[in-house]
């Protein structure tokens, strides 16, 4: 059979030749009008440019397509209205394909070639913190919807968040254990991310501060599948609850094969764990397990049903913390430039940072000295596979 | 004293329970070096999409046994998916490297990493970029021997980790026997001791690249299977990460040498999991790829690969 098909490629070698020039000319022909393209100003001139850099493909999938519909409801809603300045927002989003190296040549991009007056982005805070310092040197602000760990703002005062901190975060999951009463609690972090290891430490430092114990601690790669060795050694240390700073990509897995060796003690975790496929993948193995995040679906107030609302009538699924989280980033973003009245980086960068009680999805955000988002954390539980508001901590 | 040997014992049985589905995916990676001499880059994400086409399949197997999962569900569905990813393997010998056979390696090698991104991000496009959970084609359990046997009852398997270590074996051994006792076999034999004489003597090595494509595609695709009753989310991007492993496994068996590539990816598993368990995660792959330069420093062709005289 199959070489009934042979003469179709010695048929297709003379012809080989004429595709080969042919594509070098159009490939010429492109890249002139590229070249061209570039050097002239095609824009148009009455657009407000923000560049926003996301993973929405890869590993992180769920969190960059969660925060990208988010922030580009808020711009719809902005342009609805009028847009700002008596411009348009023109939003450019870039997929990092949640890959270390891309976003600083995503945001290379933004600043030298789209010229962009501010940059949003990223949820993890390896990217942010790759980004960040390119932002800074250029004195372009960058808003972060959900990169908690602290070092991300640190590198400079063009650079803000919207979430808590991981010192926060980690703090508030530590008081909790320990309210719970347990004493023994093993760690297993995500290595390969900043923001993994980060919340770990707050963790152990604070639930060690009031006299718990740490009985193990392990870690592992993202994209690792297999993490029988890791339990297998905590099993049989005999942990009260296990601390698991991770993404919901590994922590499902994790949940599920804890389960299955026997591990029946309950799972704590950060805003990582919120993803579109945790319970999916896990089913009913993170029964009894609890989390720290941003916001909560089920939250009666009238912003967040509102918000709820249109959220559901766009894209035909409920926000998560990324979608809400996305969306109060270019909202204080607009709200910075309008009060700026102009787009220039430095007075933009002070209005930002002048950001106070902006009433957002995840709660009142008013911006610390640090640049940090001041507000509370909700942690939620899991029942029968699905999410349970348990309570809420203000800072 | 007892525990300590317990904790081994299990993280010996975890590290066999991973190293068997490295051995399936290194043994596709060493057939198609000992035919073709050049390094398949897309055969991981072979195993990914076997793991895909069980997504897709599953539930609608699952329909046919009746919404029940069990073993019937389980070998039909390996049996689909091998078909499966038997015929995308050939279909990818056949478009990419069919036309490239009388060009350098190095094309040919460059063309498999373009088919291995081409597969990841065209995988990410069609099937989305976040994790799927896989169906449930079999009710997992843990099992552990009776508790009147002492201390040893503590130790215990993953049935789904049971299953696929079985599933391995049988897929060895019916692998040994196509290649030890078959035409198409001792034609794969032949073309791969010498491929000139191999077609000299009749043999059509076309046909024969092919089903090697397609014997190893299948394991891919096996393992795919296996590796997803265990861990039940996969992703577009899952095939890098093992293909890489089966990679050095198949390298470090003696790449071209089937045996060593099973033995190869055991050794890989259980190194890894040893490692996991005793030293830190974090130094994990340093020291696979190192235990791997080791090896190959005291013996280049690899644990049980025969030297051969380089033709120039």
């Amino acid at each position: 059979m199959i070489e009934v098909f042979l003469p179709i490629f010695t048929l297709a070698r003379p012809l080989a030749k004429t595709i080969v020039i042919m594509k070098t000319l159009v490939f010429s022909v492109l890249a002139t009008v590229g070249l061209a393209a570039s050097l002239l100003p095609l824009r148009a001139a009455d657009d407000i440019v923000i560049g926003e850099f996301a993973s929405l493909t890869g590993g992180n999938a769920s969190f960059g397509q969660s925060s990208h519909k988010g922030t580009q409801l808020a711009v719809d809603e902005i342009n609805a209205a009028g847009g700002l300045l008596g411009k348009k927002i023109k939003l450019i989003t870039e997929d990092d394909q949640s890959t270390a190296g891309q976003p600083a040549t995503i945001v290379q991009k933004f600043i030298n070639q789209d010229k962009v007056v501010a940059v949003l982005g990223e949820v993890a805070s390896s990217k942010s913190l790759e980004a960040a310092p390119i932002c800074q040197q250029n004195k372009i602000p960058m808003i972060s919807p959900a990169s908690t760990n602290p070092k991300v703002t640190e590198v400079g005062d063009y650079i803000f968040r919207v979430c808590f901190i991981d010192s926060f975060q980690g703090t508030v999951m530590a008081k909790f254990a320990q309210s719970k009463g347990w004493k023994r609690v093993a760690v297993l972090t995500d290595v390969k991310q900043d923001y993994s290891v980060g919340l770990a430490k707050f963790f152990v430092e604070g639930f060690k501060k009031n006299g718990g114990e740490i009985v193990k601690e392990q870690s592992y790669s993202s994209g690792d599948r297999d993490f029988k060795a890791q339990l297998t050694s905590m099993k049989s240390l005999k942990p009260e609850a296990i601390f698991l700073p991770g993404y919901y990509t590994e922590v499902s897995l994790i949940a599920k094969q804890a389960k299955l060796l026997g591990l029946k003690c309950p799972l704590l975790g950060g805003d990582g764990w919120v993803g579109d496929s945790l319970l999916k993948v896990a089913g009913n193995s993170l029964d009894g397990s609890f989390f720290s995040c941003h916001f909560s679906a089920q939250d009666k107030s009238p912003v967040v049903q509102g918000f709820v609302e249109k959220f559901k009538a766009k894209n035909g699924a409920l926000p998560d913390d990324m979608a809400a989280l996305g969306y109060d980033s270019a909202m204080i973003l607009a709200e910075a430039i309008k009060k700026a009245d102009t787009t220039d980086g430095d007075k933009l960068r002070e209005a930002i940072a002048a950001t106070k009680d902006h009433p957002g999805i995840t709660g009142k955000i008013t911006l610390d000295k640090d640049r940090n988002a001041e507000k509370p954390a909700t942690i939620l539980t899991i029942a029968n596979g699905a999410y349970k508001f348990e309570q809420s901590v203000a800072p | 004293m007892a525990d300590k040997i317990i904790l081994f014992l299990q993280q010996l049985i975890n590290g066999l329970a991973q190293g068997s589905i490295y051995a399936l995916i290194a043994l596709g990676y060493t057939m198609v070096f000992g035919v073709l001499r050049f390094i398949n880059f897309a055969h991981g994400d072979v195993y990914m999409l076997g793991a895909f086409a069980g997504f897709y399949i599953g539930p609608r197997m699952l329909h046919l046994f009746g919404d029940k999962p069990g073993y019937g569900v389980l070998v039909s569905m390996l049996l689909v998916t091998m078909i499966l990813c038997a015929l995308i393997g050939v279909l990818i010998e056949w478009l990419c490297y069919r036309p490239l056979r009388d060009r350098p390696k190095l094309t040919v090698l460059i063309t498999a990493i373009g088919v291995s991104l081409f597969l990841e991000n065209g995988g990410q496009f069609l099937f989305g970029a976040d994790p799927k959970s896989f169906p449930e084609i079999l009710t997992d359990s843990y099992l552990s021997l009776p508790e009147s046997w002492g201390r040893i009852s503590e130790l215990g398997i993953q049935l789904s980790a049971a299953i696929s270590m079985l599933v391995t074996v049988i897929l060895l051994f019916g692998l040994r026997h196509i290649v030890l006792h078959t035409k198409m076999g001792m034609a794969m034999r032949a073309l791969s001791f010498n491929p000139v004489a191999a077609s000299l003597m009749g043999i059509n090595n076309s046909v024969v690249i092919a089903f090697t494509f397609g014997l190893g595609s299948a394991l891919a695709g096996a393992a795919g299977i296996l590796t997803s009753i265990q861990q039940p989310s996969i992703d577009p991007l899952m095939g890098v990460n093992a293909g890489l492993k089966a990679f050095v496994a198949a390298v470090l068996g003696g790449i071209g040498n089937l045996p060593g590539a099973a033995l190869g990816g055991i050794l890989i598993g259980v190194i890894e999991t040893m490692v996991v368990g005793y030293v830190s995660p974090t130094y994990r792959d340093a020291i696979v790829f190192g235990v791997l330069i080791l090896i190959l420093l005291v013996k280049p062709t690899g644990l049980l690969g025969a030297s051969e005289q380089e033709k120039v």
